[in-house]
């Protein structure tokens, strides 16, 4: 264990050292130009106004009829790239786009609008629009991810005159993961070979077969003695002590109803039998071989009751204490 | 309008339709804007209104409260809680500030838009209102008639 927390350590570490490096190559893209002479794809038209006004439910006259206005609040509708693509962007802009992407936040959510309208603009103007990346905020954690917010400023034109500037603010992040339902633990397959023994765990009784011919004991449960070859047999109630004979610690792959990691012990009973479990009450990474553990029963949900064995309590000075 | 004044609120049911009417009309093609399974993945439970939509109706419900004339000067807005569809977005306003000039008044006023999780927008706009004698009356509504004429 002590090898994988300080690959971990070190990986923490190499995080940070990038995370620094990152903000300072970010950072180093304000006040460049992020879309230069940009042009409008369409002239402010009567048409694409019409359309904004049904979609906002705006019925103000001044956005109709031979003197209309385009609604102030378009103003950036008439620099959109669409589903063409942005004309003017830079490389700049596209390098810092790409290098938030690498980072994960791929992504990206508007968060602020500032527009100062000059003056309207009406049904044949023709836009043309120049912008400058002002800011690129530290790293951020969000509800939606963790996140850069990078703030532009985009000068728009109709002709030779400034009718108005748009600030804009995104924020490009990683997506947080959203919490999934956890799967319930899987089912027991329970056949007529071994439906006496989940039947016992349904009652907090750890049953071991035992042959009716040579009173070999046998787990897990199965329809002959491997000493005799007789199929009758009867049980005996286990008295739930024993010891970690073997364990492994389970990382990955994650199943979906368990918590990596997580110690898969192999117990062996006091009667001489042994049997697959989980040792709960101490982490994964105290659980030693020879460990005493006593047996205790655990509801998982309404259906499934499993054995499980507790960490017994270790007297001072033992191997196995717990500090 | 006097500095305190409050706007009567507006309630703006938010749609489907209008979430991707929205971002269609602002050339707003982002698949989180129409796209539930996408928006998904990124994060939001389901696909919510674009920003320009959002600036649209604060710009539409300040100008339906000022009138035809009133010119929009400035619109500043921070988006919140997201509008998803289904819920129902607020609008309400208070004017804080109240410049006289020669043929109007300039108003700052703050906007706030909640929604069922929460604030969607907080904003500031900045509206002149021409005043009633310097400016010659407003044309009248078009009447659908006319409307269908033209």
């Amino acid at each position: 264990m002590e090898t994988v927390e300080t690959a971990d350590e070190e990986q923490h570490r190499e995080d940070l050292g990038d995370q620094e490096d990152l903000e300072k190559r970010l950072k180093a893209y304000e006040g460049r130009a992020s879309a230069v002479a940009g042009a409008g794809k369409d002239p402010v038209n009567a048409p694409m106004i019409r359309h904004w006004c049904e979609a906002m439910g705006d019925t103000n006259p001044a956005y109709t009829g031979p003197d209309a206005i385009a609604p102030p609040t378009m103003l950036q509708a008439w620099t959109m790239g669409g589903l063409s693509g942005h004309t003017g962007r830079t490389e700049a802009y596209d390098d810092l786009l790409s290098l938030l992407d690498e980072a994960g936040c791929t992504s990206v959510v508007a968060t602020d609008c500032e527009q100062e309208y000059v003056r309207p603009l009406r049904p044949g103007d023709e836009i043309t629009f120049d912008t400058v990346i002002e800011s690129v905020s530290e790293r951020k954690r969000t509800k939606l991810g963790t996140g850069y917010f990078v703030t532009t400023r985009m000068n728009i034109r109709a002709g030779e005159d400034l009718v108005g500037t748009h600030r804009f603010r995104i924020l490009k992040y990683a997506p947080a993961r959203r919490p999934e339902k956890k799967p319930p633990r899987p089912r027991p397959v329970v056949n007529r070979d071994n439906a006496g023994f989940w039947d016992g765990a349904s009652r907090h009784r750890l049953l071991i077969q035992r042959c009716a011919d040579c009173a070999t004991l046998r787990f897990p449960w199965l329809p002959g003695c491997a000493s005799c070859g007789s199929p009758d047999w009867d049980t005996v109630e286990a008295t739930g002590e024993g010891t970690v004979y073997s364990y492994v610690v389970m990382h990955h792959p994650p199943f979906p109803a368990f918590d990596p990691p997580y110690a898969v012990a192999l117990i062996e009973l006091t009667e001489g039998v042994r049997m697959i479990s989980n040792v709960v009450g101490i982490p994964h990474d105290q659980v030693r071989v020879g460990r005493p553990v006593r047996l205790e029963f655990q509801r998982f949900d309404e259906e499934l009751v499993l054995p499980v064995f507790r960490a017994a309590e270790e007297p001072e000075g033992s191997p196995y204490a717990t500090r | 309008m006097r500095p305190g004044d409050t706007l009567p609120p507006v309630e703006i049911p938010v749609t489907r339709t209008l979430v991707v009417a929205g971002a269609i009309a602002s050339r707003d093609y982002q698949d989180v804007h129409h796209d539930p399974e996408l928006a998904r993945q990124k994060g939001s439970p389901d696909i919510f209104m674009n920003i320009l939509t959002t600036n649209g109706l604060v710009g539409r419900y300040i100008t339906d409260h000022f009138g035809p004339r009133a010119v929009l000067r400035k619109v500043a807005i921070r988006l919140g809680a997201p509008n998803h569809p289904g819920d129902t977005m607020v609008l309400t306003a208070t004017i804080e500030e109240v410049t006289e000039e020669t043929d109007g008044a300039t108003a700052t006023v703050r906007v706030v838009g909640d929604n069922a999780i929460g604030r969607h927008v907080t904003g500031t706009v900045t509206v002149t209102v021409p005043t009633a004698s310097t400016v010659p009356p407003a044309p009248a509504l078009p009447t659908p008639s006319s409307e269908e004429a033209g």
